[in-house]
């Protein structure tokens, strides 16, 4: 009963992943903006973690400004376009729009974010220069969201900035993770390319930093480093049967899905195991990418999913089956899964408890372990003095310095995972703090 | 069924609904599609001498999401042949018998204005409207508005077609000039049978920012035009409501015209002294079905406060336009915020503390956005009301219990008004006003 035939060339990949926010035209920008009221001291602008003055783009935007309307954006927000299409609006900007306080619909701030920022790029609009060489320099781990906002914001201030990063491409999980439906691999690039353009920091890809001795090298050579590595592979279910073939995990099947698109070709029956944004993620994709029958199975009830409402819905929309406080017990086959076995489960006392005899078995093809990922705990001992939470999280202070003074850090690493605004917002913050911390220095 | 139809200054029609001179009554073809779609009259597109028209021709406002709030044109009177004009009025009217068709004329000379009439009756047309109202082109060749603006010279030409009307006359008047009653008066001396306005209003609407050129652009160049369409009704009602209430014309029946569209705008303008109105906007914008919404909006209204004829209500509203000298200086009103409805914009907050009074509080605690009326503070003056987008969420009280009333006047005449600023009679002594310092509290 598969809603999407599998898709056998780009078209048709382009059509099964259609944008859920796709691009406005100038009349329906000029209307939409036209609706808002610029509120004072609006709150949609406290609820964008970059505070980006939303009523001023807007009106930017209705008395044709757009290139205002981007500056505007990207000054508070590097990834300004990427963020207009993939950020949960709905919990965000838009979830606090006063209009739904009278059940009009919330204006489209992130549609129209987009209108604005995808003009400039498309045109190649010179926005941004760098600032006067200052003679310092700074290193960045990782080119994803947090990385990038940083060095953005670090060249403005005249740093030069170094960037290695262990992949063949920039953006990190926004090109590598995000759903295909909310941003297409073009859109992230070029927004990268026109960000590189303008303010030239250098990335140097394929340069995975992995031993102690590449660090050492670093630190010499650079004033700071900022480390913005995020989140590792897929953690371990500690699941018998994990090893089998055609057991994966979500973010490593995303990044394949999205690197290869319609040249990957998925199997019959998925089953995905998780109860989070990249279990819906993958169950979604799972479906959209013509699978006959996908199930997300979930250890606890509905209602206590860390995804979002909205994910899930989307999921099921596209033909996904939940199935509820079912734990995955083994996964079975000889050498290749071929289904995995669960216990239902309920909740006591608020422990989850699971009821004897209550075991069943679904047939699939593929497992997607979608069960978080895990973090980086060996590569970060590396670093010297460098503390982790309880949950290997790398540990700062308000102006993202971590506790070696010469390393910074933002993003996923930081926050233990969030969203590519959060990255985007620390990274800018983490720039400050080097710049003030090197200026205390010298003084 | 309240009956719609009117009797205006001896020009009779099924409805007060008329479409203006203008575009629409170019043609006969047009006229007649008006009248099946339910206009009750229609002023012919001025006759009168050859003219060449250029292109383009419009400019306009546009708000936020509305489209031509404001209306701009350098069109000037028909480019069509007198003949074939007066062949489609005699050709609608055989058609038409009950609907009011009315010949808008200008011309120069005396000869040519007796011609004109003769012509025009001989056609069949129910009566004239003459154009002193064109404030564009005809006026740089002395007609127009060049004739509006010169109530000597309008009397005269007035005279001149009273001579030898025989169908009523109505004198159209431009609102570019500073008192309206000087050329009401002159046409009513003149002999004129009914009186209508306004006319557009001298404008230029936009500067192209390539080319540094004012709309509409002829070849890179541009020429004030008149202004019309919903923006400009405020000023059509002041000016009508000056007619309507001048003790020498107010026996005079006066046509309105200027932003009319729906059927409030139509109710406005009788209940200031209209009895007939004319639209060419909004025809122009929406087409003739427009008419629907305002007979059928006008009906009701009729038939909610019990009228049979129009006549019933127009110039109902006249009694209280007063001057401003007569208001009662007694009366308080304060803003209520309705906080179920607030949806917590703050819009009134920072209206009024910058454009206002000061007289609204925001507390941010546990994030609040709901506003909070400073009751001693407020002056009444209803620009929270205005800004706030939410139907009936602010909200003007009275305060006052209405038994004492004081105006201006009065107090004049009695010799109690305020002679210094120290003086405890004078207004805002005890007001609430922040001080500079507070100014300097709100600095980052
Ligand atoms: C499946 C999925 C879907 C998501 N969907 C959304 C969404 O819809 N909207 C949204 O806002 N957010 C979404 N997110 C979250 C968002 O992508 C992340 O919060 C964001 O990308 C974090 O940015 P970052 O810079 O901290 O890390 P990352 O994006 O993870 O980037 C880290 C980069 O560092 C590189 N790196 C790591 N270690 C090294 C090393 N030792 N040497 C060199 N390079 C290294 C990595 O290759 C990577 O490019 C999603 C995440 C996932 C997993
Ligand atoms: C509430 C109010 C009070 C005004 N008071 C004055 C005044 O005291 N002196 C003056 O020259 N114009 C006064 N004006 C007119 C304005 O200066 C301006 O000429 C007019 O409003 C047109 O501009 P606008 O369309 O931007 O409002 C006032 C306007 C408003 C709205
Ligand atoms: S809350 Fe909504 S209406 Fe108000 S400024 Fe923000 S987007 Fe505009
Ligand atoms: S009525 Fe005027 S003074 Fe009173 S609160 Fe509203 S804006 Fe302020
Ligand atoms: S303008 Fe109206 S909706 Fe907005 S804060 Fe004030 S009372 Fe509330």
């Amino acid at each position: 009963m598969a809603e999407y035939k599998r898709p056998t060339n780009e078209q048709e990949f382009e059509e099964n992943f259609a944008q859920k926010k796709p691009l406005m035209n100038s009349t329906e920008a000029y209307y939409e903006s036209s609706r808002c009221l610029y509120c004072y001291d609006a709150p949609c602008m406290h609820a964008c973690p970059t505070g980006i003055d939303i009523p001023l783009f807007i009106k930017q935007i209705h008395t044709g400004n757009t290139t205002g309307a981007a500056k505007t954006i990207f000054d508070a927000n590097w990834l300004g376009n990427a963020c207009g299409k993939v950020c949960p609006t709905g919990v965000l900007c838009e979830g606090d729009c006063v209009y739904n306080h009278q059940d009009v619909p919330a204006i489209q701030i992130g549609r129209l974010q987009n209108y604005a920022t995808d003009q400039v790029i498309s045109e190649g609009k010179k926005l941004f220069e760098p600032g006067p060489d200052n003679g310092r320099k700074v290193a960045i781990i990782g080119a994803g969201p947090a990385s990038i906002a940083c060095a953005c914001e670090l060249r403005v201030m005249g740093y030069q900035v170094d960037i290695f990063e262990a992949k063949e491409k920039p953006s990190g999980l926004t090109v590598h993770g995000v759903a295909p439906y909310k941003i297409t691999n073009e859109e992230v690039l070029a927004e990268m390319d026109f960000l590189q353009n303008q303010l030239g920091f250098h990335i140097n890809y394929e340069q995975k930093i992995s031993t102690p001795g590449q660090l050492q090298l670093l630190e010499g050579e650079y004033d700071a480093l900022f480390l913005g590595v995020g989140l590792g592979p897929t953690a371990s279910l500690r699941l018998p049967g994990e090893d089998k073939a055609q057991v994966i995990g979500a973010v490593e099947f995303i990044e394949a899905l999205r690197m290869q698109q319609h040249k990957i070709s998925i199997a019959d029956r998925v089953v995905v195991i998780g109860g989070g944004n990249t279990a819906m993620d993958a169950a979604s994709e799972s479906a959209r990418m013509g699978a006959e029958e996908v199930t997300l199975a979930y250890r606890r009830d509905k209602a206590s999913m860390g995804a979002y409402d909205f994910e899930y819905k989307l999921a099921v929309s596209a033909g996904v089956k939940g199935i509820f406080n079912a734990q995955p017990l083994e996964i079975l086959g000889n050498g290749t899964a071929t289904g995995v076995r669960f216990i239902k489960t309920k909740t006591v006392n608020g422990k989850l408890e699971s009821i004897p005899g209550s075991e069943f078995e679904i047939a699939c093809d593929l497992v997607i372990k979608a069960t978080g990922q895990a973090k980086h705990p060996h590569f970060l001992s590396m670093i010297g003095g460098l503390e982790l939470d309880a949950k290997n999280r790398i540990q700062v202070s308000d102006s993202f310095q971590t506790t070696n003074p010469k390393y910074f850090a933002g993003g996923d690493a930081v926050n233990g995972g969030a969203e590519v605004v959060n990255a985007a917002y620390e990274g800018k913050m983490a720039a400050k703090g080097i710049e003030k911390w090197l200026n205390r220095d010298l003084n | 069924m309240p009956d719609l139809s009117i009797n205006f200054a001896g020009i009779k029609a099924p409805n007060p609904f008329w479409l203006a001179s203008g575009p629409p009554t170019n043609s006969g073809y047009q006229v007649m599609k008006a009248f099946d779609a339910g206009w009750g009259g229609a002023v012919w597109k001025t006759l009168g001498v050859p003219v060449i028209n250029v292109s383009s021709r419009y400019g306009s406002i546009n708000y936020r999401n509305t489209r031509m709030a404001g209306f701009n044109n350098i069109e000037l009177i028909t480019d069509r042949q007198l003949k074939d004009n007066l062949r489609e009025i005699e050709e609608v009217k055989k058609y038409y018998p009950n609907h009011a068709v009315i010949a808008s004329l200008m011309v120069e000379t005396k000869a040519e204005w007796h011609q004109i009439v003769k012509d025009v009756e001989n056609a069949g047309a129910d009566g004239i409207e003459l154009n002193f109202g064109c404030p564009h082109g005809m006026c740089e060749r002395g007609m127009g508005s060049a004739v509006g603006q010169e109530p000597g010279v309008l009397k005269t030409i007035v005279g001149w077609v009273m001579e030898v009307a025989q169908i009523p006359v109505i004198t159209k008047l431009t609102p570019n000039i500073s008192h309206i009653v000087d050329p009401g008066l002159a046409a009513v001396h003149g002999g004129t049978d009914a009186l209508s306005l306004i006319n557009t209003i001298k404008s230029i609407v936009g500067i192209d920012l390539d080319t540094y050129a004012p709309y509409p652009i002829v070849d890179g160049k541009g020429t004030n035009g008149g202004y019309c369409g919903p923006a400009v009704k405020p000023i059509a009602m002041e000016m009508i409501k000056e007619l309507a209430k001048h003790p020498e014309i107010k026996d005079t029946p006066i046509s309105g015209i200027g932003g009319v569209e729906t059927w409030r705008d139509v109710v406005e303008f009788m209940l200031l002294g209209a009895s007939s109105v004319q639209v060419c906007t909004a025809a122009m914008h929406y087409g003739f079905g427009i008419v629907r919404e305002m007979e059928a909006g006008l009906q009701q209204f009729m038939l909610d406060k019990g009228y049979n004829t129009i006549y019933d209500f127009v110039g109902k509203a006249l009694p209280n336009v007063t001057e401003w000298k007569h208001l009662n200086l007694k009366h308080k009103v304060v803003a209520e915020i309705n906080s179920d409805k607030c949806i917590g914009c703050d819009l009134c907050y920072t209206a009024c503390d910058d454009g206002a009074h000061q007289a609204i509080k925001l507390d941010r605690t546990n994030g609040n956005r709901i506003p909070e009326i400073i009751e001693e503070n407020c002056v009444g003056c209803n620009l929270c009301a205005l800004v706030c987008p939410v139907e009936q969420c602010i909200t003007m009280e009275r305060r006052d219990d209405g038994r004492e009333q004081i105006s201006w006047h009065e107090r004049t005449q009695a010799g109690s008004i305020p002679t210094s600023f120290n003086d405890e009679r004078a207004g805002g002594n005890h007001h609430f006003v922040p001080t500079v310092e507070d100014a300097l509290k709100h600095r980052k």
